[in-house]
């Protein structure tokens, strides 16, 4: 008897929870609506998510499947460089990973964005003003080499990281229009060119 | 001449420490930089800001020509000392949550006749807002040395909590970040700033009880939404709206968080 | 243009005062710029003296170098309780403002 009590409590309780988790999340979805307005280059509409956002916006990362789905759609987005050239100028590419600015509701323009690298990455042997969010890339050529793998997967690392770790705290330079291909050739070069500071003492 | 000798001090530490090393260096640095910080603490100019403030709240202002004294931070009219320790807090007469900011537009409001949009529309440490942070400054300076001491018990806090929570981990805008981006990690910097782990009741504590705070870099005092504000132009998100629900929430969410840390405000920031 | 309050606070111990002062000013160098781009004029105090009782104890030359709302501590020999500190600064702006504390 007890047993079956039990369960019918269970029974009754799980909808009433289920239903109360989806009234939060209607209040929540309501409050960001209402408390969030357009001013300059950033309009309102980039509080809504896109799905993987969404699926990225726990405590814990979602399960296997779902990185994996998330991955394989982030891969398609990332365009390799039309030309076949990887690599720009380094010490434009620097300047680059320096600036740290654009796209905030004050700057001007939604373009000539910086790639804020060190903001999260020690990258050069001089710089020593650098963030530990992401891994250090110090003398990243270095010690991977330049074989077309790995300049293929550095650039769709920089492309789009969400394709190689589908809930990355590291944004999506190409695909979410930060950076231009060009831009991103120079961050190559920073990264790959042996004469580059990331390489060279 | 004895000019913050101090600070030259600790600024010369700075660079020395900064030129010509790697690494192992970065703990030198940061030392470096809690050195200088220290040295600030000695001389807060939120003490200017305050006594401004001061002034303000026993000033009669406005159409009803009163003053603030008579305003309930949430221990009674006229009680500013401890007040903020315990905000954000359910406001039975508004029958909302209500932050230090948002609580004073309804003092301003209901005892001054002031119409709170003048605040919320002012440009930061602009007119109304200029004068808000000086009686943030007064009011957060009252509560220096207590504990954060937040009283979840009413259901709209708890529902609040759960807000700021999910709020606290909405990932949005071009670059695809929330405040976890940043903020969800043990011992992580952005350049040479430490980040707080905001998840954590130490890391709460540490950011929650020193703002607001008076930043040294560019000579303002910044008010807790003039923070969070900020943070969500860094994440490249849309503008938050002065004293928006969003804010209220995340509010609730850090200082419930943080609850028994030390309130060190008004901070002083490099 | 009105000028806003000094905080000024004195002690005395085994003989020697101890004076800490946070003066509010902008002290603008005169090398920004608004959100325009117009330069923003210069204003800074370049004088700042203070006395105890009335006698100098403190005389200072101030430029852009120093920053806003400028903290300045400073010691002396002698000094007892209750004796006035008063600080004064002028700009170039031609404003002044004196404030005074007594020494705890």
């Amino acid at each position: 008897m007890k047993k079956i009590s039990t369960l019918a409590v269970l029974l009754l309780a799980l909808p009433g929870a289920w239903a109360d988790q989806g009234d939060t999340y209607a209040e929540f979805k309501a409050m960001m609506d209402r408390s969030f307005k357009t001013t300059g280059i950033a309009p309102k509409h980039r509080m809504y998510q896109l799905d993987f956002q969404k699926e990225c916006s726990q405590e814990k990362q979602p399960p296997k499947a779902v990185m994996d789905r998330i991955e394989a759609e982030q891969m398609k987005t990332i365009r390799y460089p039309a030309d076949g050239k990887y690599f720009g100028d380094w010490k434009e590419g620097e300047k680059i990973a320096v600036s740290g600015r654009g796209l905030t509701w004050t700057d001007k323009t939604p373009y000539n964005n910086g790639g804020g690298c060190y903001n999260c990455h020690q990258m050069s042997h001089h710089e020593v003003s650098y963030g530990t969010i992401g891994p250090s890339l110090l003398e990243y050529g270095k010690v991977r080499g330049n074989s077309d793998d790995i300049v293929k997967y550095t650039w769709g690392k920089i492309y789009n990281a969400k394709a190689y770790n589908a809930c990355s705290n590291m944004p999506r330079n190409g695909d979410a229009e930060i950076l231009t291909e060009q831009q991103i050739k120079h961050l190559m070069a920073f990264l790959f060119d042996p004469n580059s500071p990331v390489n060279k003492k | 001449m004895v000019i913050r000798q101090k600070y030259l001090v600790a600024a010369l530490a700075v660079g020395l420490a900064g030129a010509p090393l790697l690494a192992a260096a970065s703990d030198d640095l940061l030392e470096g930089i809690n050195a200088y910080r220290e040295a600030l603490a000695d001389g807060n100019p939120s003490e200017l800001v305050a006594a401004e403030g001061e002034e303000l709240w026993k000033t009669p202002r406005g159409p009803k020509n009163a003053s603030l004294e008579k305003c309930d931070l949430g221990l009674g009219p006229g009680v500013v000392k401890g007040a903020s320790a315990q905000l954000p807090r359910f406001f039975k007469d508004t029958g909302k949550v209500q932050d230090l900011e948002t609580r004073l537009m309804t003092c301003m409001e209901t005892l001054q006749g002031l119409d709170p949009k003048a605040v919320v529309n002012a440009g930061w440490l602009k007119g109304e807002k200029e004068k808000m942070a000086a009686l943030v400054a007064y009011v957060v300076t009252e509560s220096n040395g207590q504990k954060i001491k937040v009283d979840m018990r009413h259901p709209e806090m708890k529902k609040m909590y759960d807000l700021g929570k999910l709020a606290f981990y909405h990932r949005a805008g071009p670059m695809d970040f929330s405040c976890a981006t940043c903020h969800g990690d043990q011992g992580k910097r952005i350049r040479m700033q430490e980040l707080p782990d905001l998840r954590t009741q130490e890391g709460a504590a540490a950011g929650w009880g020193s703002w607001p705070a008076y930043r040294v870099s560019n000579g303002q005092f910044w008010t807790m939404q003039h923070r969070l504000n900020d943070c969500y132009r860094q994440q490249r998100t849309a503008e938050p709206i002065y004293g928006s629900d969003v804010t209220i929430a995340l509010s609730v969410y850090l200082a419930a968080t943080a609850n028994g840390g030390k309130v060190m405000t008004p901070g002083i920031k490099r | 243009m009105s000028t806003k309050p000094m905080r000024i606070r004195a002690s005395v111990k085994d003989g020697v005062t101890e004076v800490k002062a946070l003066i509010a000013h902008e002290m603008e160098t005169g090398q920004r710029k608004d959100a325009n781009g117009a330069v923003i004029p210069a204003w800074f105090i370049t004088e700042l003296t203070a006395t105890h009782n009335g006698k100098p104890v403190l005389v200072s030359e101030f430029g852009t170098a120093v920053s806003k709302n400028p903290y300045l501590a400073f010691r002396f020999k002698g000094g007892a309780a209750g004796d006035k500190i008063a600080i004064s600064w002028k700009d170039n702006k031609g404003e002044s403002r004196t404030d005074e504390a007594a020494i705890a």
